[in-house]
């Protein structure tokens, strides 16, 4: 089975998509100095003629499938439905090369930079995951990389900044701030706005300034799009009754999600880490704890105090542990389109757990959250739930060792 | 008339403007800084609303406005302190005669209330507005008319790399002047402002309608004089700031760093 082709949705149309300046309703938009203009212009005018050429899908396509090993299966988690009561499917972007969906965004855009003429790549990372995405898909195509990341993440992660290492990229720490992925986010942008016409910069998530959100969407998408013929093989049906993924800043959730959202049917729902609880301070639940306001170049939903600095969030599992999301995000949530839960990191630890007794499946804990989540919903026998599983468990064992006692 | 215009309208060369953050070193300096600054013969002060994330700004800014973030400086108290600015304070701080222009990012602006803001702004005695991460199409469609309002002025930026229609376009939206940063960077980089005289000849001979200030990498009498030979005057900011850093006396730091640059 190869992929079908994957659908380049016109710009506002069909409720996916953001409008000509990059607003989802209220959130969105470019927020950038002038100096990143150029750049953001560039690639705003020229992203859906590149991603619509008949070449670049043809060569997006034969990656996804060769090389990240797409489609990635739906799998019907029978004990786990059976706990439930109810139907449970897993979309498995674990099986996804370097063990996470974040790849089928990075392949997208490093063949985007290089039709664009780039020579290097700068990315940031928080846990390392994208990183190590974006390292890899460099070495493929023997592409400059340096990765920013934040001192205290690089401390915190130190397999996957040797894996960065070994894949040929520059990590570099980012030693402003409270040193982690705002900061290493901040970092990368600066470092664009000081090579401004050599280097693409991969933003790993659906946020940043017009038209990242819709692009990386766009990439992602590929996800919501093979589970709907997936699900019409298994099931009779295209259409899931629940789709629930894990929102740091929401890619893996806005590729999930993307080709449901004009399908009212479907019940779109993301989960927040709380961190300790929502009220303690040590949260990341930024739909509950932000307000509306900018963050590395779009206007969403922030968590910051009331002068407007930014906060530093808190998530047992770094992927979530971000104080913004995605302008669409946080529009599915003023909307009321999406279904906004959080679990916290005792539960999500809990549900790694779980699931990986039940189904012989280590879940990253960035997913352990998604799981967590099918304990908050009120679900029927007949129901039909799609749980996209961003990411495996690799990552997190010393965090699972801990838990254990080992 | 406007402390801008009045001010291009008298001098045209060698305008010295000089940014500072505002609660840095201490809380309190703010005023003091603001006033050493005038004495000691800058023409126009640009004073940083401080912000947890400034994309634009290099290690020397951002540490600035860390520290004043953890001095207590807030947008509602920096009004507070500026509310004696033009008039002089009961510590003996004299008044302040120069323009002023508040420079800042959008996120703490939006969070005090975009409206309250120049209301306030214009009230205390600001001139103009620096807001490098406002878009041009929102300014047009939401914030401009605003702006206007309370009569300040809205400074846009231009770089080496922004091309000459889109120049046009922003030098007809701002007033007061037009900031242009010398390099592709963020603030403090040391990137030779010497390769940008193509840059600077090409400005020049734009015949722009507002005065042109270079900013970004002045640090010393040779860059400010390199930036002046065809604008009307730099900006100053990391290497103020760096000075002020370790300083114990605002007004003998800022007299030794300003005499040196301003000296013909």
């Amino acid at each position: 089975m190869t992929t079908k082709e994957i659908k380049i949705l016109p710009i506002g149309k069909e409720g996916s998509g953001p409008d000509e300046y990059g607003y989802y309703g209220s959130f969105g938009g470019a927020y950038i100095p002038e100096m990143l203009f150029p750049n953001v212009e560039e690639l705003k005018t020229r992203y859906l003629e590149i991603m619509a050429e008949p070449a670049f899908q043809n060569e997006f396509r034969t990656l996804l499938r060769d090389y990240v090993g797409r489609p990635t299966p739906l799998f019907f988690a029978e004990r786990l439905s059976k706990q439930f009561n109810t139907r449970i499917y897993l979309k498995r972007e674990d099986l996804c090369h370097t063990g996470a969906h974040k790849i089928n965004n990075t392949v997208g855009q490093i063949l985007l930079a290089l039709r664009l003429g780039k020579k290097r790549i700068i990315a940031e990372t928080g846990a390392g995951q994208h990183g190590v995405a974006t390292a890899t898909v460099c070495a493929l195509k023997g592409i400059e990389c340096v990765v920013y990341m934040g001192e205290k993440d690089i401390e915190r992660q130190a397999p996957n900044v040797a894996r960065m290492k070994m894949l040929g990229a520059t990590v570099v720490p980012a030693l402003s701030g409270s040193r982690t992925l705002k900061d290493a986010t901040n970092e990368a942008i600066r470092a664009w706005i000081n090579n401004p016409t050599d280097t693409h910069y991969i933003i790993g998530s659906v946020v940043g300034p017009h038209p990242y959100p819709d692009m990386v969407a766009r990439f992602q998408s590929v996800i919501s799009e093979e589970v709907r013929w997936q699900l019409l093989e298994q099931t009779g049906s295209e259409l899931p009754s629940h789709m629930i993924a894990c929102v740091g800043g929401g890619s893996n959730a806005a590729g999930a999600f993307y080709h449901f959202i004009h399908e009212q049917a479907v019940k779109l729902v993301a989960v927040e880490a709380a961190g300790h609880g929502i009220n303690t301070g040590m949260s990341a639940a930024t739909t509950q704890l932000g307000r509306s306001g900018i963050l590395h170049g779009s206007k969403s939903l922030v968590m910051q105090t009331e002068d407007g600095q930014v906060t530093e969030p808190h998530s047992i599992s770094a992927g979530l542990d971000y104080p913004g999301i995605g302008p669409l995000h946080a529009h599915l949530y003023e909307s009321g389109r999406g279904t906004f839960l959080s679990v916290t990191d005792d539960d999500a630890l809990r549900s790694a757990f779980e699931v990986s007794r039940l189904e012989g499946i280590i879940p990253a804990l960035e997913t352990a959250h998604a799981f967590s989540a099918l304990k908050q919903l009120s679900l029927r026998t007949d129901n039909t739930v799609v749980v996209c599983l961003s990411g495996r468990g690799d990552k997190d064992l010393a965090t699972y060792m801990k838990a254990m006692g080992v | 008339m406007k402390r801008l215009s009045q001010l291009f309208a008298t001098k045209k060369q060698r305008i010295l403007n000089v940014y500072c953050t505002a609660g840095y070193p201490e809380l309190d300096s703010t005023l003091p800084v603001m006033k050493a600054l005038e004495d000691q013969g800058a023409d126009i002060i640009e004073l940083g609303m401080p912000y947890s994330d400034p994309l634009a700004d290099g290690p020397v800014i951002q540490e600035s406005s860390l520290r004043a973030i953890e001095n207590g400086m807030t947008i509602a108290t920096l009004f507070n302190q500026l509310s004696t600015m033009r008039t002089g304070d009961a510590a003996g701080t004299g008044k302040i005669t120069i323009p002023v222009i508040l420079m800042g990012y959008m996120n703490p602006v939006l969070q005090y209330g975009f409206e309250r803001f120049c209301e306030k702004a214009a009230e205390v005695g600001i001139d103009g507005l620096i807001l490098p991460d406002l878009p041009m199409h929102e300014y047009e469609t939401i914030y401009g008319p605003t702006i206007r309002k309370f009569g300040l002025d809205l400074v846009f930026l231009v770089t080496p790399e922004t091309g000459e229609q889109r120049i046009r376009r922003i030098d007809a939206l701002s007033s007061g002047f037009l900031y242009a940063v010398s390099s592709s960077s963020t603030t403090g980089s040391n990137k030779n402002i010497g390769d940008q005289e193509a840059y600077f000849q090409k400005l020049q001979s734009m015949q722009l309608q507002n005065p042109v200030l270079v900013g970004f990498g002045i640090k010393d009498k040779s860059t400010f004089d390199a930036a002046c030979k065809y604008t009307n005057g730099a900006i100053i900011g990391s290497a103020y700031i760096k000075a002020l850093e370790h300083s114990t006396d605002v007004a003998g730091t800022t007299k030794s760093f300003l005499s040196n640059i301003i000296a013909q």
